[in-house]
Parts: structure tokens; C-alpha cells; sequence
């Protein structure tokens, strides 16, 4: 997917779905994210990358409040989503893990049928007829670019596919709930480069549909998927820009060392 | 042996450093015909550990079939649905005693699966970390009360508050009920089969809740944060993704608190009355197949006790092999239900 054959459009011409202001993560004394400012928006897909460590996962992980789990963990600063801060305390956890879908870096399908593992999540929040929820799943496989393959095994065990298609049921499973935004942690990393590939252009088919933020290893593949591009060190954000403005002519140092193999 | 075969490849491309190939050729036949013999020794050795179990069971039912033998023969199959048991009259009956043990562990049961299941959530999924540790080891610690001392503690202390105030409350409040209300009339004495259902509920809760928290905490994160993301509650993970797949760990922890239960000695002959009869209270007393043989092992004489005691313990032999594979089968029937793997 090279540049000039992508549709003439602007990517900066979209609305912040997710504004992110004065974040700090601290696990227990240890900062995880220092003073994070960014915009992720609308319908783009938003790549962070940058060497392990560097606070990419933890940044996504605030996006859902999956931190919030686990004691010790906390987040300071404001994130701002459809008028909210999200770090509120009265913000509703469920409904915002509703509306903000995440996809692991191993592909995890719960113990049940493929039907199931579509259906569980919808089960949560809506009321739907058998046919309802036979079309929903249907509709979530197909986006998902696996429905073909699945179809005729839709009562067999998820844990019965190969990794790759785990991968996609398992994005079919966070886009049958209609969320938001999507965040994918390190998606394809524990895939094969065919079902890499498939994923990548399952992404830019659901960019119609979602807000989509994705951490990446891989540095060609942020390049190939992504609107925008966040670069972080060490639990800063180092640079962030439109994509083949930062893979073309970074603005600093580091971020230049880093994506030309210089470094990390 | 190709292994032999690549070692001496290796071994003659390496001869430079050494004086003599010869020699070395020698030496590492001494080494590889040892390393054999060791192997063999090894395998041979840990073969017997794992046979001697084999065949420690098959001499345990034999003697206990031989020594029932008798008691088979003599009153037959009756043997296990007669209700009399007097030693006097050489009368055996192991009815009572089947009733009293299925009873009382089945009460231990219904009362502690949904105990330790809460226990074992709370620890693994809601417990702050501060209070994870202590609980934790309190009930491992339950676990290793001997259980003469639960037994004593249910006489002198469970039973007297127990017919003082929960006996006349259940009466009270359940005594009416239509189908159930006559499981809780009667005097309120404190012993009886209710009361060792209870200590037996108390002395398998720590090893059901322990197993079961072992294998909750062995559910990857991920799989549960994939829940959770997707905005189900704490109870909706742990009923749609911690319990499927942990099933085989919870029903095996559970037969383990079911198979002590079952064959608990100790704790329930003080409390559960020692009278073998079948009552349709719980609050009477009853005998079960351990207590009945803990109590009349030592004046058992010749005549058929002995022969009947040696029975009854077949019988909760049997009982508990039938628990184990009923366990077995659930499994595999959970197992279907969840759809095929190929």
C-alpha cells in the first residue's frame, strides 16, 4: 500500500474521538507515562510505536481503563471521550469497555463455540431475538473477513482454529458489540505473514466504521496501516504526526535513529 | 542407535584433541555403556515406585472383598438394603450406615461448594492485595486442623450453640415448609446428622476453596481482560470464562472435599449420634459407615462382625470409586458441551 495509490484525502480532516491531556500512569512508584498529550481521531487509524518498554501498551490500557484492575495502578490527567473524562471516577467501567473494544497481541477466544464467543459479548448489552443475533454474528464474522471460513463449524470449539482466524474471531468479537473505538495491542505479532497481511487489510476496511489505535513492534507495518504515528521513549511521547510525514522526514533525532534502525 | 552413531561422528572429528583416538573411542564407550545402565536403572526403579501403588490397591480390595466375604455370603445382597445392625443377634444390616454416610456428605457439600467457590473468587478475582496473603493461609491452615480437634470443638462447643439457638430457628422458620419442614423437627440436641454435615461442611471447605483458587488464578489475564474488555461484570467473567475453563479443576477439587467427606472418621463419630437408624429429621442422630466402624471395631468378635465391618468399608469403597468415575463422566460430558476440538 503506497501512498500515491491511496484516495485523496486528508487524514487531518476528522474530529478527536479521543483527546488525551496531561496524562500520568504510575505503576505504584515506578512512572509509566510522563505528561502524554494527544489527539487520536475519528475514523483514523492511530499506530504507537517505539522500543519495549516504552509505555505504548500502558497508553493503550488507559484508553479502556484495563489498568483498572489491578491494584496499584493508576492513571492522572484527563481523557477526554465524547465530552468526558474517562478517568473519572464515576465513570461506568462496563459501558466504557463496551465502547471501546480492545484486541490482544495472543489471540485469546473464550472457551465456547465461535458462535458463542460472537454472541457473549453482544448478550452483555442488548436483547436480541435468535435471528437478530444469528444476523449479528453473521455481520461480525463477515467484517471480520472470516466468515467464510467459519460458517459451517460455527458450533465447534473457538479454540479449534488456527491462530490466525483466533486473531480475526477475536476482532469479530470486539466489533460484534458495535464499539467506538478499537484499540488492537501488538495484533499480529504471534501471526504468520499471510494472516498478518489479512488483518492489515481487515483494518482498513473497519477505518470506515471505527476509531482505531494500534501498538506495534513492527515498524513497516505502522507504516503500512496507520493514518498517524506516535513515536515514544521511555514513557514519553516523543514525536506524533501524520505517518508518511513521520516515516518520510521525522522532525526529531531520535525519533529518525529509531525508525531507521539506528537505535532500539 | 543414530544418537551413538552422531556422538562418535562428533567424537572422531574431534580426535585432534586427544592423544590417542583409540583411547578416546574407549573411554566414550565406557561413558555411553554407563549412561545406559544408569538409564535403565532409573527407569526400573521409578516402574516399581509406580507398580507397588498398583499393587498396594489390589491387595487393599482384595483383603477387604475376602474379608466381606462371609458377610456376602450369609445374607447376600440384602446385606446393603437391610436396615438391621445388632452385633447381639449377629443381625447386619448396612443400610443405616450407607444413609448416614451419603447424608451427611452430601449436607458437607451442598454447604461448602458455594462457600469455597465464593471463597476462592473473592481471593483470586476481588481481594485487595493487603488481605490476600492472610486469607489465604487461614484457610490452609483450616486444612490442617487434625480432625480429632474438629471433632471435639463440634461436641463441646459447635453442638450445645448449635441446639441452643440455630435448632429451634430452623424449626421455627422451615419446620412448616411443605416437602423440606420435616428434615428440621425434632429435639434440638445438638448432635445428630445435621450437625456433622456441618463440621464436615467446615473441615473440606479449605481444600475445595484451595484447589479452586489454584486453578482461577491459573486463567491467563488476557483471556479474562478480553472479558472485561468487552464490559462484562466480575460475575460475568468468572460464570462465562473463569468457571468453563476450569471446570475440570473445580469438579476435581470438589470430589476431593467429597471424598474426604465421605470417608471422614473422626469429627462426625462425636457428633453424629452413633445410633444406626434412618430418621426423616436431620436433627436425629445416625451412624455412618466410618463411625460405625471406628466405634465397634475393637469389640467386634467372631460371628459375622468383624465380616460386616470389613463389608461396610467396601462398601464406602465402592461409594467413593462410584463418586470418583460419576466425576469422570460429568467431565466428559462438559467436554461435549463446549463443542468439538479438532
Amino acid at each position: 500500500m503506497n501512498a500515491v495509490l491511496q484516495p485523496v484525502e486528508d487524514v487531518t480532516a476528522a474530529p478527536p474521538k479521543i483527546s488525551v491531556r496531561n496524562l500520568n500512569f504510575f505503576y505504584g512508584n515506578f512512572q509509566g507515562l510522563k505528561n502524554i498529550n494527544l489527539d487520536i481521531l475519528e475514523r483514523r487509524i492511530t499506530a504507537f510505536i517505539g522500543p519495549s518498554g516504552c509505555g505504548k501498551s500502558t497508553l493503550l490500557r488507559t484508553l479502556n481503563r484495563m489498568y483498572d484492575l489491578y491494584p496499584g495502578q493508576r492513571a492522572v490527567g484527563q481523557i477526554m471521550m465524547n465530552g468526558r473524562n474517562i478517568l473519572d471516577k464515576s465513570q461506568d467501567l462496563n459501558l466504557l469497555r463496551a465502547k471501546v473494544g480492545m484486541v490482544f497481541q495472543k489471540p485469546t477466544p473464550f472457551p465456547m463455540s465461535i458462535y458463542d464467543n460472537i454472541a457473549f459479548g453482544v448478550k452483555l448489552y442488548e436483547n436480541l431475538s435468535k435471528a437478530e443475533m444469528d444476523e449479528r454474528v453473521e455481520w461480525a464474522l463477515n467484517k471480520a473477513a472470516i466468515w467464510g471460513e467459519v460458517k459451517d463449524k460455527l458450533k465447534q470449539s473457538g479454540l479449534s482454529l488456527s491462530g490466525g482466524q483466533q486473531q480475526r474471531l477475536c476482532i469479530a468479537r470486539a466489533v460484534a458489540v458495535k464499539p467506538e473505538v478499537v484499540l488492537l495491542d501488538e495484533p499480529t505479532s504471534a501471526l504468520d505473514p499471510i494472516s498478518t497481511a489479512k488483518i492489515e487489510e481487515l483494518l482498513h476496511e473497519l477505518k470506515t466504521d471505527y476509531t482505531i489505535a494500534i501498538v506495534t513492534h513492527n515498524m513497516q507495518q505502522a507504516a503500512r496501516v496507520s493514518d498517524f504515528t506516535a513515536y515514544m521513549y521511555l514513557g514519553d511521547l516523543v514525536e506524533y504526526g501524520v505517518t508518511d510525514e513521520l516515516f518520510i522526514k521525522p522532525k526529531k533525532k531520535e525519533t529518525e535513529d529509531y525508525i531507521t534502525g539506528r537505535f532500539g | 542407535m543414530s544418537t551413538v552413531e552422531a556422538t562418535e561422528a562428533s567424537g572422531s572429528q574431534r580426535k585432534a584433541e586427544y592423544v590417542s583416538n583409540e583411547q578416546f573411542q574407549k573411554s566414550l564407550n565406557a561413558k555411553l555403556a554407563r549412561q545406559r545402565i544408569q538409564d535403565l536403572a532409573f527407569r526400573r526403579t521409578t516402574l516399581s515406585f509406580a507398580l507397588f501403588v498398583l499393587l498396594l490397591l489390589g491387595a487393599i480390595i482384595a483383603s477387604l472383598v475376602l474379608g466381606a466375604y462371609p458377610i456376602f455370603e450369609k445374607f447376600g445382597f440384602g446385606f446393603l438394603t437391610s436396615r438391621d445392625w445388632n452385633p447381639v443377634t449377629n443381625e447386619f444390616g448396612a443400610l443405616n450406615a450407607i444413609y448416614g454416610t451419603v447424608v451427611t456428605s452430601f449436607i458437607a457439600l451442598l454447604i461448602a461448594f458455594p462457600v469455597s467457590f465464593g471463597i476462592a473468587i473473592f481471593l483470586t478475582e476481588l481481594c485487595p492485595i493487603w488481605l490476600k496473603r492472610p486469607l489465604g493461609t487461614a484457610v490452609e491452615l483450616l486444612a490442617a486442623i487434625p480432625s480429632i480437634i474438629y471433632g471435639m470443638w463440634g461436641l463441646f462447643v459447635f453442638a450445645p450453640l448449635f441446639a441452643k439457638y440455630a435448632q429451634p430457628f430452623l424449626t421455627k422458620y422451615f419446620g412448616d415448609v411443605p416437602l423440606i419442614g420435616e428434615l428440621f423437627q425434632g429435639p434440638p440436641m445438638g448432635i445428630g446428622m445435621l450437625s456433622a454435615g456441618i463440621i464436615l461442611a467446615v473441615m473440606v471447605i479449605p481444600f475445595i476453596a484451595s484447589v479452586m483458587r489454584d486453578v482461577f488464578e491459573i486463567v491467563p489475564p488476557v483471556l479474562k481482560e478480553s472479558a472485561y474488555g468487552l464490559g462484562a461484570t466480575t460475575w460475568e467473567v468468572v460464570r462465562n470464562i473463569v468457571l468453563p475453563y476450569t471446570k475440570a479443576g473445580v469438579v476435581g477439587g470438589t470430589m476431593l472435599g467429597l471424598g474426604r467427606a465421605l470417608g471422614e472418621t473422626m469429627a462426625v463419630t462425636f457428633v453424629i449420634g452413633n445410633t444406626p437408624k434412618i430418621a426423616a429429621s436431620l436433627f436425629e442422630p445416625g451412624a455412618s459407615i466410618a463411625s460405625t466402624i471406628a466405634n465397634e471395631f475393637a469389640e467386634a468378635g467372631d460371628g459375622g462382625h468383624i465380616a460386616a465391618l470389613i463389608g461396610v468399608g467396601l462398601v464406602l469403597f465402592i461409594i467413593t470409586f462410584i463418586v470418583l468415575a460419576l466425576a469422570k463422566l460429568m467431565l466428559m460430558q462438559l467436554a461435549k458441551g463446549e463443542g468439538a476440538r479438532t
